[in-house]
């Protein structure tokens, strides 16, 4: 029997150095649309990072199906100048260095552009990489500034103070409340980077901000004492720039301390409505957030995504979906605009970076046109949780 | 006087390092190297430096530890931020030796801070102390303005390289083999062995647990700052106990006591999960059933027999036979 594992464990070992180690080793990946890919044409590869296990898996999962789901689109109807796309995902745990390692090992599948990864920090050490080679790096989801430092990277999301700034802005142009509690991780870059803003514009545009509480990732289950102390603080509005995990246990146990607040969170607490369970939904009405993308919009490019999403995983997209499917659009009419026939060509690495800038996607996520940061400039719209539904505001 | 025995065996465990770099090197120069693997070699190069230092407290002196990612991380973020705020002083030569000795050094002092008072503790308690030293690092490391808090600490410059991490790695194998076949080491062991006898003996309990925590606790140090010159931002959510009990699987898997099987362990737990990347979704779960497994059979009487006989003790034993023969005849 011993004998017998320890053959089974050689086998394992040897079938994985033989794969780690070769230099060309498999691309198969998760092509998308293989039955449209025309023979012997010309792909382009793109590689996308993201966690695909661990605790940040979901949004990883979310924008490698997002992006599948445009790969087989463009896939479908020929691709672009006669190029197809093909997507190859490595799963990095939301761990910068595991990123790295999975970068490289992309780059030795002949990866011709980027997705960056998914999670910031994750992101910003793939981005150092992807400089030295000078390929595009386009992140769906990488919302630290430090993300897009350099001339080749760009995003699909708000960076993080813009959406702490566009939430304040968004509070007070519409008059929601004046008096503003906030509970933020702690221990969250993503949740620090927009609380920090948050507080800057409230002060310049003058909300009130009557308290701060904060919570780190290993306290992140009992919300108790920071509610309370809100509740004290007398706020009208709870400002949660959290995720929805965090956020849906806060609502539970707000409505159990009695806590009559507004509930205004940013893209983070985009997933809520399935965090919270269908026996919980009446407490997210009237919850309002901050999101480029609601999957209930009646738009017909919105309603034909979720439709192919729906079919094809059974999950309903969230936004890191929608950041994934806009970044491989982008990608794509960034590759239109070179007018180059392959990634082969000479000066496709140039072309695409300077494309960026001239293109503008009409894309799930908004309208989008890039700055030379690398920040796309979008408008920010805000939801309001009606009836378990995204509504947008003002139209609830 | 060291025995010949010990002398050859330590010179199997440079040889092993010094062939595998040239080896590394020589492919690397060739180009026949992947990029995913060349990128592996330094977190190889630090997980050794991991392994064989928390090796001298578990295997050596016989005291689970679980702070050593917490360690590193001192280390690691004391010699970023001297490099940070150096990087336009001092040339590259100067600046990335001293930022390892100050992280060293820094994760040293810390190691004394927590040593003085937790090395009265043994066993479970002694753990679970260091379990919680490590948390509180981290923590602490993320309510910091000057560490980057939460968001990281970026823009140190990266300055690993595997050439480097190979020599720390000599450097470090030259001072832990020699400390442990000293007086000192022999010190150590016995207090593993028998605390009550060692201490009979008038071995002083307290300065050598202290000292064999400290080295280990130094060399944690400079792998974490060769883990953060080898990326462009450093997170303190990286060291979490987890990154202290990866570590502790290596020392486990390569054997108690064992430097050159941590050295193999370490190489094989940081290849394993890069190398099962071709089974995608399974990865992990692929990955720690085959630690199940090796753990299994490393510890059947079988493989052992079996190591055994593969073993080089084996072979040098039977080749000084045969040579213990021909001078007699």
């Amino acid at each position: 029997m011993k004998k017998y594992f320890a053959m089974m464990m050689a086998a394992v070992m040897a079938a994985a150095c033989f794969t780690g180690c070769g230099s060309s080793s498999s691309t198969e990946g998760t092509e998308g649309g293989d039955g449209a890919t025309t023979e012997g044409g010309a792909t382009i590869v793109i590689g996308g990072i993201g966690p695909l296990t661990g605790d940040y898996a979901t949004y990883g999962i979310s924008a490698k199906q997002g992006a599948e789901i445009a790969i087989e689109e463009i896939n479908e109807a020929g691709g672009v100048n006669g190029v197809t796309f093909q997507l190859l995902f490595e799963d990095d745990q939301a761990d910068p260095s595991t990123a790295v390692s999975a970068y490289n090992m992309l780059m030795d599948d002949g990866m011709d552009v980027s997705l960056g990864a998914v999670t910031s920090g994750a992101c910003i050490a793939v981005a150092e990489e992807s400089q030295q080679d000078g390929i595009l790096l386009l992140t769906p989801s990488g919302s630290q500034k430090e993300c897009t430092q350099y001339d080749n990277s760009f995003r699909i999301c708000f960076q993080d103070p813009d959406q702490g700034t566009y939430s304040a802005e968004f509070i007070k142009d519409n008059g929601i409340a004046q008096k503003i509690g906030i509970i933020y991780d702690k221990s969250n870059d993503y949740s620090v980077g927009i609380t920090d803003s948050f507080e800057a514009k409230a002060a310049e545009i003058g909300l009130e901000i009557v308290t701060k509480q904060a919570f780190t990732d290993q306290s992140n289950t009992d919300f108790s004492a920071q509610i309370q102390a809100v509740k004290d603080a007398g706020a009208e509005l709870l400002f949660l720039p959290i995720y929805a995990q965090e956020a849906a246990y806060i609502l539970t146990q707000a409505d159990k301390a009695g806590l009559e607040t507004i509930f205004f969170g940013v893209d983070g607490m985009d997933g809520i409505l399935e965090k919270i369970g269908a026996e919980n939904q009446a407490l997210t009405e009237g919850v309002m957030l901050l999101t480029p993308f609601a999957a209930d919009a009646q738009d017909e490019q919105t309603v034909a995504f979720v439709e192919k999403y729906k079919a094809a995983y059974n999950a309903t997209p969230d936004q890191f979906a929608a950041d994934g499917y806009d970044a491989i659009y982008t990608i794509a009419a960034a590759f239109e605009q070179t007018g180059l026939s392959s990634a082969d060509d000479e000066g496709f690495n140039e072309a695409m970076i300077a494309a960026m800038t001239e293109i503008t996607v009409d894309g799930l996520t908004g309208t989008m046109t890039w700055t030379a940061d690398g920040e796309p400039s979008k408008s920010a719209t805000a939801v309001v949780i009606t009836d378990g539904v995204y509504k947008a505001y003002g139209l609830e | 006087m060291q025995s010949k025995k010990t002398v050859v065996s330590k010179m199997i465990t440079y040889g092993m390092v010094i062939l595998a770099f040239v080896i590394v090197f020589a492919l690397d120069q060739s180009g026949l190297i992947s990029r995913h693997m060349r990128s592996m070699l330094v977190p190889i190069g630090i997980n050794i430096i991991l392994a064989v230092s928390l090796n001298l407290t578990v295997g050596f002196l016989g005291e689970l530890t679980l702070g050593h990612a917490g360690f590193m991380s001192v280390g690691a973020y004391a010699g970023c931020l001297f490099s940070i705020y150096t990087a336009d002083l001092l040339p590259l030569a100067a600046r990335f030796p001293l930022a390892m000795l100050l992280g060293g050094i820094v994760a040293a002092v810390f190691g004394i801070i927590i040593g003085v008072p937790v090395l009265r503790l043994k066993g479970d308690y002694l753990a679970i102390v260091t379990l919680a030293f490590g948390e509180i690092i981290r923590s602490v490391i993320i309510n910091l303005n000057f560490t980057g808090g939460a968001s990281g600490l970026k823009g140190t410059p990266q300055d690993s390289t595997y050439p480097i991490t190979f020599v720390v790695i000599l450097i470090m194998l030259f001072v832990i083999m020699n400390l442990v076949e000293s007086k000192h080491g022999r010190a150590i062991t016995a207090i593993r062995d028998n605390r009550i006898a060692a201490e009979a003996c008038g071995i002083n309990i307290t300065y050598y647990k202290l000292l064999a925590f400290v080295v280990a606790a130094f060399f944690a140090g400079v792998a974490g700052v060769l883990f953060g010159h080898n990326y462009s931002i450093l997170t303190a959510g990286t060291f979490d106990y987890n990154m202290s009990i990866e570590i502790l699987v290596m020392v486990v898997l390569g054997g108690m006591g064992s430097i050159r099987g941590s050295i193999i362990a370490a190489t094989v737990i940081t290849i394993l999960p890069e190398a099962l990347r071709f089974l995608e979704d399974y990865r992990m779960l692929i990955y720690a059933v085959v630690l199940i497994i090796v753990m299994i059979v490393n510890a059947s009487p079988r493989f052992t027999g079996m190591r055994d006989f593969l073993s080089p003790k084996t072979w040098i034993a039977i080749l000084t036979k045969k040579n213990n023969g021909k001078e007699a005849a």
